[in-house]
């Protein structure tokens, strides 16, 4: 993988890494908002991470891993959240991935398009369970999908 | 404040904004001001109504007509027709399903006529970044009650008096909550709001997070009050980024008002509040593990004892409450415990609020009283199932709870009587299944959840889901054996009693009630290798009908050459091949491939 980050992300690192200096309990929203700044967590980052704010780098690496937010490989412009929650599984959620993943052509090892335009990713409850089946597209939520709704919606995003 | 004369309260909560609500309201700003309108009519963007099915939602004051399904298209009707004329726009208002009669106010839509709402009450009605509205909607005068005229030994009295159980799912007492953690020595303790609202299905929390914040912020003042804590913090879900942007301002207009921060309404009492981002974890719902995620570390449960109230955030006595437990507390003393406990059951006191979503023709929520039976809510405020079919069965309770079948719709809903059946109250997500619902699917999908969020900590959890997952998957693939069940109850039983948390201890539910109640779906998958609600799609089979053209797309599309027959002529599906793909039910255009 090429070296994405330019120098302004890293001194944007920078001044997160001050801001929290000192403050405790803060290695979670430090790696949020890391992760902002560089769209996942690189090894260089979490390296970093680990000795200005003096963890362990294992330690780093089991709190990234462990939560389902934070990303160690590089994702898409646009973040596909597709619901499989309760209600929107039984609405009919899956023939709505699958036309998603047709559409892009991933399936549910391949998750970003090789472009990088789009990461699907799939989340247990986004609370829209009154519109089910339902996705959010970065911040938008869409509801009331149909396997043939979904080409359109995604078109706009491009 | 300016003098209008009429109110267009728009909701701008997540089910309506997904439905267009920003559009309606864009729209609705450039024809007041083309009309000149701006001046006299004030827009209001609310929180949720908690019928998101109708949404966008927008209803106009003084005479509080209630429009749905709201296009930007409709707006200029709207303001011409209604706001001008004074007439109401009748096509868009709510018509009532099969008898179409149309609805002219809020208060008249089945929906909300036998709703209870105390808690619910402020959303949707007020403006959720106005401090001055919340208010005007008598907000803050519990904080003010309890600060200046009771002591925290009275107010935790009071608490005990409302009988309230906690709305997050287990139903302790939250006043007895609050009496251990008073009593635990030490300057410093902690309030703690669990917002990581992880049911699927379950969507209270988020909307009085959007729609009501500061009832959030007052409750939990008030907690600290009486437990003697002096900081708080609000465990909210990244998911929810309109709760958490909604949140900080009502914190930042509480602080700036005097009403949180240092030495509240004069009286001396400190009260600083926190919000934390959640990353992502179910199990973080647990209070051992929110504490330890909120610390920064992975949120993994703990054992208890010591229990928060003694030893929690950075082992200091904490005290840990749901979102809408916290939202309960200032109407409570507001109106004083006995009022408070003149609703509800028994020992179930007060209301509780229901998210309706599923097979259903109302989805939403629903705030009802305790005791209420299940065939009221799904029936009667929910509207019944989508298309007259067949009910089948109501989750109840998210990854934790149970299904319930039509014979327990007319048993009264508290705690008790639905541990008791097999269930549990959970967050109050409500998930109703028609007959195309297959029951050993439905606890497949559990277990899906409940394995995948399993934190790894603990054997019974971390293996007994995993194994009991690969049976589930097994029945439904056809592949399941004499004695399956048997060995399901055994496990699911060993996992109750031996998992660390209540992730794990819960989550054999899905499975034991569906057994329970539908067991003859798990034999009929297994013995006869038949899906009777025709959803597991390797137990199909796929056959064409005489609607057959003999285009032969479908013989072009099957993968594994499963399709023969001439041209023009009808085709037929090697069974002993045919891997069950779908591929050419989808391809063809005379919809003569069925599934059954």
């Amino acid at each position: 993988m090429v070296e994405l980050a330019t120098e302004a992300e890293w001194k944007q690192l920078d001044e997160l890494l001050d801001s929290y200096r000192g403050k405790k309990g803060s290695v979670i929203p430090v790696l949020q908002q890391a992760q902002e700044i560089f769209g996942y967590l690189p090894k260089d980052v979490l390296l970093k991470i680990s000795q200005e704010m003096n963890i362990p780098i294992s330690q780093v690496f089991g709190i990234v891993t462990f939560y389902a937010q934070f990303h160690l490989e590089p994702r898409g412009k646009n973040i596909i959240r597709s619901c499989q929650g309760t209600a929107c599984h039984v609405r009919g959620a899956k023939a709505v991935l699958k036309a998603i993943q047709n559409k892009l052509g991933l399936d549910d090892k391949n998750v970003t398009t090789s472009d990088l335009k789009f990461t699907v990713e799939n989340v247990a409850c986004i609370g829209a369970c009154g519109l089910a089946p339902v996705f959010m597209v970065n911040d938008d939520t869409h509801g009331r999908l149909t396997p043939e709704s979904v080409g359109p919606i995604l078109d706009s995003y491009l | 404040m300016a003098l209008v004369r009429a109110h267009v309260l728009i909701c701008t909560g997540t089910g309506c904004t997904a439905s267009g609500a920003k559009n309606v309201l864009a729209r609705f700003e450039d024809e007041l001001k083309a009309k000149s309108l701006d001046k006299e009519v004030s827009l209001v963007e609310t929180g949720c109504h908690g019928f998101c099915e109708g949404g966008p939602l927008v209803i106009i004051y003084p005479e509080g007509t209630f429009y749905t399904r709201v296009q930007p298209e409709d707006v200029a009707e709207i303001v011409e027709t209604h706001l001008l004329k004074g007439r109401i726009v009748e096509r868009l208002l709510y018509k009532v399903p099969l008898s179409e009669e149309e609805v002219p106010t809020y208060e008249e839509i089945p929906f909300y006529k036998k709703q209870h709402r105390l808690v619910l009450k402020n959303c949707g009605h007020i403006n959720p970044d106005s401090l001055e509205e919340y208010i005007g909607a008598d907000g803050y005068e519990g904080l003010a009650k309890v600060l200046l005229e009771m002591t925290p030994q009275q107010v935790v009295e009071e608490m005990k008096k409302t009988g309230l159980r906690g709305r997050g799912g287990g139903g302790f007492p939250t006043g007895m909550k609050w009496m251990f953690c008073a009593a635990s020595p030490g300057p410093k303790k902690y309030v703690i709001c669990n917002a990581d609202e992880g049911d699927p299905g379950a969507f209270m929390d988020r909307s009085l997070l959007e729609g009501d914040p500061h009832a959030i912020l007052e409750g939990m003042a008030i907690c600290g009050y009486a437990i003697g804590a002096d900081e708080g913090y609000i465990y909210c879900r990244a998911e929810y980024p309109l709760a958490i942007r909604r949140l900080k301002g009502a914190i930042a207009q509480a602080e700036e008002a005097g009403l949180l921060g240092e030495n509240i309404l004069g009286t001396g009492f400190n009260f600083t509040l926190h919000i934390k981002e959640g990353a992502g974890a179910f199990v973080c719902g647990e209070e051992t593990a929110l504490m330890a995620s909120i610390e920064g570390k992975r949120g993994m449960p703990r054992p208890r004892p010591p229990f928060p109230a003694v030893k929690g955030l950075w082992e200091k006595p904490s005290n840990i409450n749901n979102v809408e437990t916290f939202a309960n507390i200032p109407y409570i003393f507001r109106v004083g415990a006995e009022k408070y406990a003149e609703l509800g059951t028994e020992k179930s006191k007060g209301t509780k609020v229901f998210a309706l979503t599923g097979k259903i023709n109302n989805t939403g929520l629903a705030e009802v009283p305790m005791g209420i039976t299940m065939r009221e809510i799904i029936f009667e405020i929910g509207g019944g199932i989508i298309d007259n079919k067949k009910f089948k069965a109501v989750q109840i309770g998210g990854p934790s709870g149970g299904c319930l079948p039509d014979s327990l719709l007319d048993t009264a809903i508290d705690y008790d009587s639905l541990i008791a059946a097999g269930a549990m109250m959970g967050s109050g997500g409500l998930v109703v299944m028609d007959e195309t619902t297959c029951m050993v699917d439905v606890a497949k999908f559990f277990l899906n959840f409940t394995q995948a969020e399993s934190c790894g900590k603990c054997t019974p959890c971390r293996e007994g889901t995993k194994r009991m997952l690969e049976m589930l998957t097994a029945i439904t693939e056809g592949r399941g054996e004499k004695g399956d069940i048997e060995k399901l109850e055994k496990l699911a039983v060993s996992i109750r009693a031996g998992a660390l948390c209540a992730l794990g201890q819960t989550a054999p539910n899905p499975i034991l009630s569906t057994l329970r109640y539908f067991r003859d779906e798990y034999e009929a998958h297994i013995f006869d290798k038949k899906c009777p609600a025709g959803v597991c799609t390797a137990l199909l089979d796929y056959t064409i009908t005489d609607g057959c053209k003999g285009c032969g797309l479908c013989k072009k599309v099957c993968p594994v050459d499963a399709i023969s027959g001439e041209l023009k002529g009808l085709h037929n599906i090697d069974q002993s091949k045919c891997i069950k793909c779908g591929a050419c039910q989808e391809k063809c255009p005379f919809k003569a491939i069925v599934r059954a």
